[in-house]
């Protein structure tokens, strides 16, 4: 292919609408408030699910309603990570000057994270969650292994938790917010498992450095929820 | 600490361009002056709404070029480039193997759809593999570009199940930049936001490698 065939492949918009009505609007459902159960107050009940506009009609405002959801969600697991990094630098346990290197500018950057989904919700009209009670000193105190591990754990999860949500996303703004994220976190989870010496494979799914081989895997919201209930207080 | 002083500083001297149906979204943002990292990604965001593209079929076909070119890079790499350490070339095969499986996977993709996948462009890396520091370092530029013009593309994408082959995809592409990042100790994840890049800059990147 030339440069000029790529030109055109870029310019040419006829076949825009070409396959758009075949493959279909598909307004998922999706359980947005076993999320808000889960992290609205600390009890073990994620059962409640007062689902959201259920199929085929959806509104503009139920998508606003949907995105701000799924922002929230977001947040919380930037609350974790944030606080998480935060913790571990605070708590002095490392002492390796690459790896604290690492884990002050991810623990920077998850917090940057939590300041634009904050934002972001603000500017959408709808209130940020409040950050989770969490527990990390378990964790910490098993000693900088384990803070690693936990760290890698909860990166992977991050990642998948933004695949899992992309197709569910309406507002294209928020989708490529989100996209830009979702990459961020796929490098801090990948980083984590090469500096922990886990491999490509890595075991159990989330722990290589590229778990799924080349095609990562989404994870929904009630997976990921249930994966980060041990930090939760 | 502002955070706002930790976003790349780049940032900044990106223009806003066009004007898209979020626009308010984007006016609002600049309006309340937010110190925080929504605003530093929005010129992006604008960057990558204000782009057109040809439908779902273009947009595979614009990805499977770059993995083409991602594969064949590596594919190339692994019996040319000297010097490489045993985990070094374990993991320049290991790409090779994903990329190939992109290729696959996004031809089929727009068969599928009933398309027809463009063909393999023919390709020349010049110096890239003359020895083991311009490898890496054009390993990194490309994996970095194969993220940005993935979330480039992917708020263009219209069906939601080709967005989630992209999705699942520009992880893995995030990966292998981290990796090959690391191999040359940089940082692994630079940039709060990783750009989006519209597909005229991703183009511009990859002509000098696209020899017809």
């Amino acid at each position: 292919m030339t440069d000029s065939a790529l030109r055109e492949l870029a310019d040419d918009p006829s076949s825009r609408k070409r396959f758009f009505k075949m493959m279909g609007g598909a307004g998922a459902v999706s359980a947005f408030s076993v999320f808000l159960a889960a992290c609205g107050d600390d009890d073990d009940d994620t059962a409640s699910t007062s689902t959201p506009a259920a199929g085929g009609k959806t509104t503009e405002e139920d998508g606003v309603k949907g995105d701000l959801e799924i922002l929230n969600y977001a947040l919380t697991l930037e609350f974790l990570e944030a606080r998480f990094y935060k913790q571990v630098i605070e708590s002095g346990i490392v002492k390796d000057p690459k790896v604290g290197k690492i884990a002050t500018k991810f623990g920077m950057t998850e917090q940057e994270h939590v300041d634009a989904l904050k934002a972001t919700i603000t500017k959408l009209g709808g209130t940020p969650v409040a950050a989770p009670e969490t527990k990390f000193e378990e964790t910490i105190d098993k000693g900088l292994m384990a803070v690693l591990d936990a760290a890698a754990d909860v990166e992977n999860l991050g990642a998948a938790a933004y695949l899992g949500q992309a197709g569910n996303i309406k507002n294209k703004e928020v989708l490529a917010a989100a996209l830009a994220i979702h990459s961020v976190e796929a490098r801090h989870a990948a980083a984590l498992n090469q500096l922990l010496g886990r491999g490509f494979g890595g075991k159990g799914g989330l722990s290589g450095t590229l778990p799924d081989g080349a095609f990562a895997k989404g994870m929904d919201m009630e997976s990921v929820l249930a994966a980060v209930k041990p930090f939760l207080a | 600490m502002h955070s706002s002083h930790m976003v790349a500083p780049e940032l900044a001297a990106i223009e806003i361009q066009g004007v898209t149906r979020e626009a308010f979204l984007i006016r609002a943002t600049l309006a309340a002056g937010a110190t925080y990292g929504a605003l530093s990604a929005t010129p992006f965001i604008t960057k990558a709404l204000a782009q057109d593209s040809g439908g779902d079929i273009d947009i595979l076909n614009y990805a499977l070029t770059l993995e083409y070119l991602e594969a064949e890079f590596y594919t190339l790499a692994v019996k040319q480039v000297k010097g490489l350490s045993g985990d070094e070339m374990k993991l320049a095969k290991e790409l090779r193997d994903n990329e190939d499986e992109h290729v696959d996977a996004l031809a089929a993709t727009v068969k599928k759809l009933g398309g027809k996948p463009v063909a393999k462009p023919k390709l020349d890396f010049g110096g890239a593999f003359a020895d083991r520091a311009t490898f890496l370092k054009t390993a990194n530029t490309l994996e970095d570009a194969g993220v940005s013009a993935y979330n480039g593309a992917g708020p263009l994408i219209e069906s939601v199940e080709v967005l989630a082959a992209a999705g699942s995809i520009v992880q893995i592409e995030a990966r292998h930049a981290a990796l090959i990042r690391l191999v040359r100790d940089k940082p692994p994840a630079p940039l709060t936001f990783d750009k989006p890049a519209t597909m005229d800059a991703i183009i511009k990147k990859i002509t000098p490698f696209i020899k017809g």
